[in-house]
Parts: C-alpha cells; structure tokens; sequence
C-alpha cells in the first residue's frame, strides 16, 4: 500500500514537473480575464464583449475571455490597476483606449506611461465628430468657425470630460480654425454631452461618430464634421475637417483594442497577437459590432506599437500649451 | 393604445418561461446586498445574445423591475440596502422587522412597489412624448437647484436633531470629493490607490448600513446567552392590501414624486425614495412615527423607486440618450441586436419596443405575486440569533463590496466607513442624510461647474442660475423646504428634554 502511495506521489510530481519544463506551450488552460476600464454599458464595454465572445472557440483561444469592469476617474482607475496591481501573467488583459491613457499619463498623476503596457491588437476605431442640435443655425464647420470669430470664447459645445478624445479634438479645432472656443466637459460620459446638445444647453458637441449616427437617425442632430482623414463608411456625406480647411489629423480618434501588462511573458504576448486579431476578424462578430453602429478597425500588434509611438509624439506637443 | 396589440406576444410560452426566469432571478439577484439592478441588467447581457431582440428585452425588463423591488428585501430583512433606491425604505422598513413585522413590512414594499411601478410605466406607454420634453429641461442650473434640494431635505431625515443631520450630511459631502474630480481630473484627499476612484456608493451604503448594526449585534451576543427572540407575526395578505390602500396619502406621494424624479436623467433613480420619504413625513398628521416602524414610510419609499423605473426609460426609448446607468446596460442591450433606440426603435420595430415595455407591466404583477408569497418565509430571518445573524450579514457585506467591481479597496472603504459609523451613530448621528450627502455632492459639484462655465462663455453666472421659471420654481421649493424644517425644529424643541438630543 505504502509502496503504491509513494509511487503515485512520484508520479504526481513527474506530471507537474513536466508542465512546469513546458513552460507556456499549454496557455491558456484557464479563463482570461479583460479588464475594462469603464462601466458596464459604456461604449468600450459593450464593444468588449461582443468583439471577444467568441475567444471560446477551438480555432480561437479556446478558453472564454470575461470582462471586469474599473470604472473610475476617466479611467484612470482600471489603467493604475493594470500598471501596479494585475499580475503579468497572461490571464490578465486590459482594454485600451487611444487617446485617452496617453493623454492622461502627459498630464501626469498616474502610475503609468505608454511603457506600462504591450499592445496585443486593436478592434476599433471610433472618430470623434462635431455635432449641433437638429434645429441649429449652424450648416457646416465653417459657419460654426464665423460664429467663433464673432464671439470669441463664446461658442460652447460640450465633449466627454478633459484629456479624453473629445478634449484633444476641441484643441486640435481651436488650434486650426484660430479662434478661442468655450469647451464644456461633461462629467456623464459622451451620453451626458450628447444630452447637453440635443437639449439646447449648448451651442454643439464633439462626439464619437457611433453615438452621433444614432442621434442623427432618431431625428435629433445634424452632424458637420469628422475629426478623421477620411469620410466614415457609417455617414459618407459628412466631410471631414480637412475637406472643410482645417488642418486635423485622426489625433483624436478614439482607437479600442487590447492590451497587457509589462512584464508578461514573451511566449504568451506572441500567442495572443497571433490569435486576438483572428478573433475580432470572426464574421459574427463583426456582424454584432457594425448592426450596433460600431466601426471597426483591425490592426496587429506592430500596428498598434507604431501607432502608440506617433499617438506619443502628438499628443506631448498638442498638450504642451496647457 | 397601440401597446394592447402586443400584449399577447408576451404569453408566448416561450416569452412567458423568459419572464418568470427575469421577475424571479430579479428578486434573488436584488436581494443579495451589493448586486445592484445596473450589475444584474449587465450580468443577464450575455445570456441574450442567443436570444431574439423581443425576447432578450423580455428577460432585461423583467429582470430590471424586480431587482428594484427586491433590493427592499435586504433593505428590510438585514438594513443593507442593495442600491441607493432602497435607502429609505430601511429607515421604517428594518425597525418593522425588528418589531417582528418584517413579513408585514415585505407585503407592504412589495404591494406599494406594484402599484407605483404599473403607474410608472403607464406614463411610458401613454405619456413618452411629453415626458422627453420634461427629461431634457433640466440643464446644469436646474440640475444644481435639485440638488441643492436634496441638500435641504438631509436636515429633517432620520436624525436626533436638525444640526446632527446637517452634520452627517456634510461628511457625506466631503466624502463625495475624494477621488479624482470628474470634470477636472484633479486629484483630492487620495491617500491610498482603493480611493483613486473616490468613494463606491455601493460599499459605503453596505458599511454605513450594515456593519453598525453588525458590531451591536456582536456586543449583544456577548451580554446575554439567552438571545432575544423575536416573534414573526403572520400576516395575512388581504390586511397588508387594505393597509397600502388605506395610506392613501403615502402612496400617491411615493408614486408620484417617483414617476416626476425618476425622469430626470442622473439625479432620479438615486433620490426618488428618499424625497417622496420626506415628502410625505411632512406632509403626515403622523409625522412623528415615521422612523419608529411606520408603515407610510415603507410604502411613501418603495411606490417611489420603482414608480421611477418607467419614466427612466423615456429619455432612452425617445432620444437615444440613456438617463441612468441602467438604461446604459439596456441601450447596450439593444444595441447587439441592431436595434437603435429612438423613432427608429418605434417605427421598424414595434414588435420589440412594445413587447418590451408590455414585460415591464406583466413583471410588476408577477414580481407583486412572487414577493408576497415569500414574505412569510423571508420574514423567519429576523428568528436567527444574533451571534449567528452577525456573521453572515458580515460576510454578505464583504461579498457584496468586494464584488461591485472585483476590488479589495472597496472591502477597505466598506469597513472603514463602517466603523466610524458606529461610533457616529452612539452619538445620535445617522446614515441616511450622510449617504445622501455623499450622492448628491457629485451632482451639485459637476453641475455647478458646468453651469458656471456655460454662464461664464454666454452670460453671467447670476443670470443663467436665478433666471427662468424652472429655476426660481426650484429656489422657492428649496426655501420652502429649509423655512419649514427650522419651523418644525423650533416648534418641537419645546417638548424635547436635553436627553432626547444627546440620543
């Protein structure tokens, strides 16, 4: 008996010694986890769980993804967690969102820079575009611009809060049209701002391209501009700044897509940036994001890296005057 | 009446079991402290992305209903309250309990829940078009004036005296600045990274609540063997139904404070139960037993939060613009299959958009059904010892703080926030105007600055904030609302000995 123990023991030991020698060739043996750093409903939520319910399937991860959600701050809760608290490990992924967490850590107050994180890959690109109430005056930017000029400091359109997307396209308009605006941040998120316009407390608004679609189908907004260098499949017949003279990149596009903390294994990070892009390409999925509104934008992990590096570059000269 | 077309749809055998799943699994999910009905919308999501739109909303709607209605059940049974909605209703709801009338208290929450929440969404079936004009009056000002009317009703809720509430009120609001400022993104009093966020409403409310009562519990423990046992009291439903219709007064208040305020994106929800609990304090010849296990509290508190789940929907179902977190959760729901919210959703999609709003309805009654039927069995909780009683309502407690957003920071908030509690509370200080304080900070704050910036860019700050009817509507209510709580503490202080005050 005491024979048959002790090889059972040794056996036991050979098995998880074996797995210990293999290292990382059996990740993922257990369900990942994505945190989000915005609540439950929010537009980076929602497109969240659409774009990794199928990470279950043989051909993707094979395990499930769930998503936590940080909310907080902006999020600056959910990214500080990510950067000093979650474990390297491969289980723990984090949901970015460009401009925002690199804008947050220029202006500082965050344990974390663009180095706290390795990109895996993007699924959406989300561009901000200027919007005015259905019943405005206001047809196209360059009336919004004249109103400007009239009055300086006196055009107020509302946007999701400061050092977020919204904020980095009213400075980018401010910059290219020559006029001092009044930009009213919205402590509710891009609903409160959208609000804000439809309801006539504000003149217009800077946001996402997706919620303003969805106003514009029930009747109540117009939009004039898209802070993009190109028209969007969602509104073809909105031009962009540039078509309408204004020197505006696609620096405030709110990109989406999937990262993981510094640190995590080499192995791991190789695998998920094979599969995750994979993942977002599934015809479900993209299905379920564009029936929602959401536009979708694939990029791998060098993509992404490139992209973080311009973004940097930027978003360090355009927030350097404030 | 377009929506009595589809009044069938949800009798489907399939959409009915989908129902009785949402109204049921509500009541459970709302019960456990901490599961607020924004997280339990967001946990039934996935589960409907196998299902049709119709039936997906099915199963949300009914789901959303009941939550609402169950988180009296904590509320009553174990003073958590699950969500800011069911503040109130521990105030009367939880000393009825302890006086062995917790089934009556249960029959009466969940009778007066009905009855306020079929009237609310009857407004949305009939009344949506000139509610989302309503929904988008409130601008920064108005929104401040709200608040600041909330302010004034901390005073005269639930505490010894007016200087005491006014005082927990104040560490309500300098609790609600901690974190990082949402307009801003200064930081403020962030001593510890659990704080970044600032102050969770949802662990707060379960510490200040639950864990004083946790401690008393402990120390009585301590002093007798021989527990107190407290008799639960049958209580036949047909008396609870003549006593909700009776309250007349309470019930009209509850549901009609809650339908107009829970319409008003943000602010609603949170404040509904506990203004129509003030409302009708005030405006009952018996003013003087709500607090002490008075049944017009119970009723003023619960017909007001789910009077509020209809109206809440409208700016959603309207304009596309979710109002409260929780139609947050629904527009997401909405969203995956397609459907957009607005003319679009009425127009092309009738089927859905009805068939939605009709299980509302249907989950009210059958929500009313269930809830009475456990009240009985639910109200045998107040039979445990205390010893035993502490400890799981301790563990619910940090079951329910940890998971709100999977973080021990907000276990940390809950203990601490907990702990002073209890000591504020020997001094006759109480939670409810400092939970109130800490949800309306935020309110006032953001919406003071907004205004100032709007006013400072087009006018001036004196014009945008005391011009216009809807302004000076709400600064006459606010005053009307302090001269008379000053009114009713001088006129009491005579009769009030110097012992009564120190509590």
């Amino acid at each position: 008996m005491k024979k048959w123990i002790a090889g059972a023991a040794t056996a036991l030991m050979t098995l998880t010694g074996a797995a210990f020698a293999e290292g990382h060739g059996d990740y993922p043996d257990r369900p990942i986890m994505l945190m989000v750093s915005y609540g439950a409903g929010g537009a980076t939520d929602f497109q969240a769980r659409i774009v990794t319910m199928t990470a279950g399937n043989e051909d993707a991860l094979g395990v499930p993804i769930a998503i936590i959600n940080k909310p907080g701050a902006g999020g600056r809760v959910g990214w500080n967690w990510l950067a000093s608290q979650a474990e390297a490990d491969g289980y723990t992924l984090g949901a970015y969102n460009i401009p925002h967490f690199i804008a947050q850590s220029i202006e500082g107050g965050v344990s974390y820079t663009a180095d706290s994180f390795e990109p895996i890959a993007n699924w959406g690109a989300d561009p901000a575009v200027f919007v005015v109430a259905a019943d405005s005056p206001f047809n196209s930017m360059q009336d919004v611009v004249d109103y400007a000029k009239e009055n300086p400091g006196g055009l107020t359109f509302s946007g999701a809060g400061l050092f977020v997307g919204h904020h980095i396209a009213a400075l980018q308009l401010e910059k290219a049209a020559g006029v001092k605006l009044a930009y009213i941040p919205s402590n509710a998120g891009g609903a409160g701002a959208m609000k804000s316009v439809i309801a006539g407390e504000v003149l217009g608004g800077v946001n996402n391209l997706s919620d303003a679609f969805r106003a514009r189908e029930a009747g109540n907004v117009k939009v004039l501009g898209v802070f993009d260098l190109e028209r969007n499949s969602f509104m073809e017949d909105v031009p962009t700044m540039a078509e309408q003279g204004f020197d505006i990149d696609n620096a405030s596009v709110n990109f989406r897509g999937v990262m993981v903390p510094k640190g995590t294994p080499q192995p791991v990070i190789d695998h998920l940036a094979a599969v995750v892009p994979t993942m977002f390409e599934n015809s479900s999925v993209q299905g379920k994001m564009s029936a929602g509104g959401s536009p979708m934008h694939v990029m791998t992990r060098e993509e992404v890296q490139e992209m973080w590096t311009a973004r940097q570059a930027t978003l360090q000269e355009l927030l350097a005057g404030l | 009446m377009e929506f009595v077309g589809y009044l069938g749809d949800v009798f489907l055998p399939f959409n009915f079991l989908l129902l009785l799943l949402g109204t049921i699994g509500g009541l459970i999910l709302g019960a456990t402290p901490g599961l607020s009905p924004t997280m339990a919308v967001a946990l039934l999501i996935p589960f409907t992305f196998q299902l049709a739109p119709a039936q997906g909303l099915i199963l949300l709607g009914a789901a959303y209903t009941s939550t609402v209605a169950g988180g009296a059940v904590s509320a009553i049974l174990l003073k958590i309250p699950g969500a800011p909605a069911n503040i109130a209703t521990t105030l009367d709801g939880h000393t009825m309990a302890q006086k062995g009338q917790g089934a009556k208290a249960l029959q009466l929450s969940f009778l007066a829940s009905a009855v306020g929440g079929i009237f609310g969404v009857l407004l949305l079936i009939f009344l949506t078009p000139v509610l989302a004009k309503w929904a988008l009056a409130f601008g920064p000002s108005h929104l401040f004036w709200l608040a600041i009317l909330g302010v004034t009703v901390i005073g005269t809720l639930d505490s010894s005296s007016v200087v005491k509430g006014l005082l927990s009120g104040c560490i309500g609001l300098w609790l609600a600045t901690i974190g990082f400022d949402d307009i801003m993104g200064a930081q403020r009093f962030i001593f510890h990274p659990a704080l970044g966020g600032g102050i969770n409403v949802i662990p707060a409310l379960i510490g200040l609540f639950a864990i004083p009562q946790v401690i008393t519990m402990f120390a009585k423990g301590r002093a007798s063997t021989a527990a107190e046992v407290i008799v639960v009291q049958k209580s036949p439903i047909k008396e609870a139904i003549a006593e909700v219709f009776k309250r007349k007064r309470a019930l009209a208040i509850g549901t009609g404070v809650g339908s107009i305020i829970g319409l008003i994106p943000g602010v609603g929800g949170q404040i509904a139960g506990l203004v129509a609990y003030d409302q009708s304090k005030k405006f009952s010849p018996e003013a003087e037993k709500f607090g002490t296990g008075h049944s017009e509290g119970v009723i003023a508190a619960e017909a007001a939060n789910n009077a509020m789940v209809g109206p809440s929907l409208v700016p959603l179902l309207t304009l596309s613009i979710p109002g409260s977190p929780t139609a947050a959760v629904l527009l997401g729901g909405l969203l995956i299959h397609g459907i957009f919210p607005g003319s679009d959703l009425f127009d092309n999609h009738p089927d859905v958009a009805w068939t939605f709003i009709n299980s509302m309805l249907i989950g009210q009654v059958l929500m009313c059904i269930f809830g009475l039927y456990v009240a009985g069995l639910a109200a045998s909780v107040a039979r445990v010892p205390h010893s035993v009683m502490a400890a799981v309502v301790l563990g619910l407690a940090v079951f329910g703080s940890y998971s709100v957003q999977n973080s021990m920071g907000d276990v940390y908030v809950m203990a601490t926030l907990g702990v002073g509690m209890y000591f504020l509370e020997r001094f006759g200080f109480s939670a409810a105007p400092l939970v109130l304080g800490l949800i309306l900070g935020p309110i006032a704050e953001a919406n003071f600055i907004q205004g100032s910036m709007i006013a400072n860019a087009t006018s001036s700050i004196t014009s945008y904030f005391f011009t216009g009817p809807l302004n000076l509507t709400l600064i006459a209510i606010v005053v009307a609302s302090v001269g008379y709580s000053f009114w009713m503490e001088l006129r009491s202080r005579r009769y009030t000995s110097k012992e009564e005050i120190m509590g």
